[in-house]
């Protein structure tokens, strides 16, 4: 039960060009689970190693229930890591990696075994303390790594990558696995991750970080219907986007006028989105925001079908490539070439900035 | 392993022998004399064997004292000027080390160090490290540096960490570059007659004055004792050099 609080945290590693992480302030809330997310090299894992006491800041501060922790050694900082590859020590027995934080501070070994033997039974191995780390699957070292950092009863737990390097059946397992720890000890969980399904099935906020920068931070729908720019909507795999002139609650595109609820922005250039699930392809009763256009391409998915359309509004405009998602059964109605009225609900329209 | 002790055979055999002439196969005539001699009480032999063990001991140490952090700094980190680092290290092992050995030799007349065992081991330590630098800057380069964040995030205070990370890790490293350490400084005759100036006697110098007289048996004797406690270092080390726990990869199995 500890909020952690991350402001304006800087660092810059020597020789690098670019800050690692810019000016970060976040309030991270308590017994909650929250993803760094972005790609390779974006420095969340940077961010994460510094709310650990690994890496020092250059500057900025990180607070833990409001009192800074910058001045406290990671030995003593109560925020403990797992690493990416779980690096149990190879040295060492699956019972000594679990009871290795216990060791370090001075519990005896009478109860050192008893809390090995409980946290064992809590990730679902019992029994395999005599084990050595590598005798066990990719599956058990990475509950082993999480065990060893659930038995010092950390203020903070800190994940990096913890599902990364498991298979898709093994995925749903460490999951289910670190939300009912998480809930259980009611744990303030930050995790790193660059995949955004990953985020957003373990999350309850999400940061987004593109080059050392947060892009948007929030709960993980916002991410998919109310996007801060196009890199943002893209990295949660929004495809559509239309360039339009926003004048109050219309919009003027190349595919003519569209109405929108959500206005953010002030009038101007605008870019106009919508995911691809949200546009309708059977749009036979309404007659405002609707486009024309050809089918080009169609895949069947098995739960749903996804379509390629070529949007156009006469001859002089340049036409518009969109993807639709529609229900499995939509790939029997609607086949390439055919001639089709794309219905963009208003309350699914979102509108971003033009980029630079 | 009979096979490793067999070409010491004609040594136990010479040590034991009067007279051996051409084309004897085994001595003529047999004698205790030369053990007799090692070990009786005029002998200079257990001292220089003294003087030797602690010669050899305290260098390996030493060197290795220096050598765990100057193995990580060249084996763990990128920086620069380090080719310029690693050619230092490496420079004594290039240069012949009669012409560094005089040199220092005036430098220690004026510290005192000369003709004393402190001196001898000090100078013995410039042959040492870098062969215990450059091991164990390879056991570095192979070695994980984020388990010992991985330990410190889990409370190991920094001792901690060293005691029960890193140490472990190297210690097949440490175990090889001592043993390099201890023979090299064990066999240093050059570097020990100089610095020593006479008054600093250990069995290599002993072994080449009698090599010199002419004595075989006595020679032979003396090889013996010389040779027996690299070997008995060498087995007692032998399973990190090779098999599983090997500290330097490719060697096989003994």
């Amino acid at each position: 039960m500890t909020r952690v609080d991350l402001q304006r945290l800087t660092k810059i590693y020597p020789g690098g060009d670019a800050p690692a992480v810019h000016q970060l302030s976040l309030t991270i809330p308590t017994g909650r689970v929250t993803a760094l997310l972005g790609p390779s090299g974006c420095g969340k894992t940077t961010a994460l190693k510094m709310v650990a006491g690994l890496i020092k800041p250059n500057e900025g501060d990180i607070l833990f229930d409001g009192e800074s922790v910058l001045g406290t050694p990671p030995e003593k900082r109560e925020a403990v890591m797992a690493f990416q590859h779980h690096l149990l020590f190879p040295h060492m027995s699956v019972g000594e990696n679990i009871g290795f934080g216990l060791k370090m501070r001075g519990v005896s070994r009478a109860t050192i075994r008893q809390q090995v033997a409980d946290m064992l039974a809590l990730v679902r191995l019992p029994g395999l303390e005599a084990r050595r780390p590598h005798q066990l699957s990719g599956g058990q070292q990475q509950r082993v790594a999480l065990a060893r950092a659930l038995i010092v009863e950390p203020k903070v737990l800190l994940l990096d990558e913890p599902l990364s390097n498991l298979d898709a059946h093994l995925r749903g397992e460490m999951r289910e696995l670190i939300l009912d720890v998480q809930q259980r000890f009611n744990l303030t969980t930050i995790f790193v991750t660059h995949d955004q399904e990953e985020a957003v099935v373990l999350a309850d906020q999400i940061a987004l970080l593109f080059e050392g920068q947060l892009q948007q931070y929030g709960p993980p729908h916002v991410f998919y219907d109310r996007p801060l720019s196009e890199r943002v909507a893209r990295f949660f795999g929004g495809v559509n986007f239309i360039p339009g002139h926003k004048r109050g609650e219309q919009i003027e595109t190349p595919l003519g006028l569209f109405q929108c609820q959500a206005a953010p922005l002030s009038d101007g250039t605008v870019l106009m989105t919508i995911r691809p699930e949200n546009i309708r392809l059977d749009s036979n009763g309404a007659d405002t925001n609707v486009a024309q256009g050809r089918v080009n391409s169609s895949v069947y998915m098995g739960t749903h079908a996804r379509f390629k359309i070529l949007a156009e509004n006469g001859a002089d405009r340049p036409p518009i490539m969109l993807e639709v998602v529609t229900p499995a059964a939509g790939v029997n109605r609607f086949t390439v070439g055919q001639t089709v009225k794309l219905h963009l609900p208003p309350d699914k329209i979102w509108l971003v900035p033009v980029e630079r | 392993m009979v096979g490793l002790l067999l070409p010491f055979l004609p040594l136990l055999l010479w040590s034991v022998s009067h007279r051996w002439y051409f084309p004897a196969i085994i001595p003529t005539e047999w004698s205790w004399r030369a053990w007799g001699y090692v070990f009786g009480t005029n002998s200079q032999v257990l001292p220089a064997l003294g003087y030797s063990l602690i010669i050899a001991l305290a260098t390996t140490l030493v060197s290795i004292i220096i050598g765990i952090p100057a193995g990580r700094a060249m084996g763990l980190y990128r920086f620069r000027g380090q080719s310029v680092v690693r050619f230092l290290i490496l420079a004594p092992i290039i240069v012949p080390p009669l012409a560094v050995a005089m040199g220092i030799h005036i430098v220690f007349i004026r510290y005192g160090l000369a003709n004393t065992l402190p001196g001898v081991v000090l100078v013995h330590l410039i042959p040492v490290t870098p062969y215990v630098v450059l091991i164990m800057a390879s056991v570095f380069a192979n070695y994980n540096p984020e388990y010992e964040a991985q330990a410190r995030s889990l409370g190991a205070g920094p001792g901690q960490v060293f005691r029960y990370i890193a140490l472990p890790a190297i210690l097949p490293g440490i175990i090889v570059s001592g043993l390099f350490a201890f023979i090299i400084s064990w066999s240093e005759y050059l570097l020990t007659l100089l610095i020593g100036g006479g008054q600093v006697i250990t069995l290599p110098l002993l072994l080449f004055s009698f090599a010199n007289s002419g004595d075989n048996a006595l020679t032979a004797a003396l090889s013996l004792i010389f040779i027996g406690p690299a070997i008995i270092f060498l087995v007692l080390t032998s399973r990190y050099l090779t098999g599983r726990h090997a500290a330097v990869g490719g060697m096989g199995r003994l």
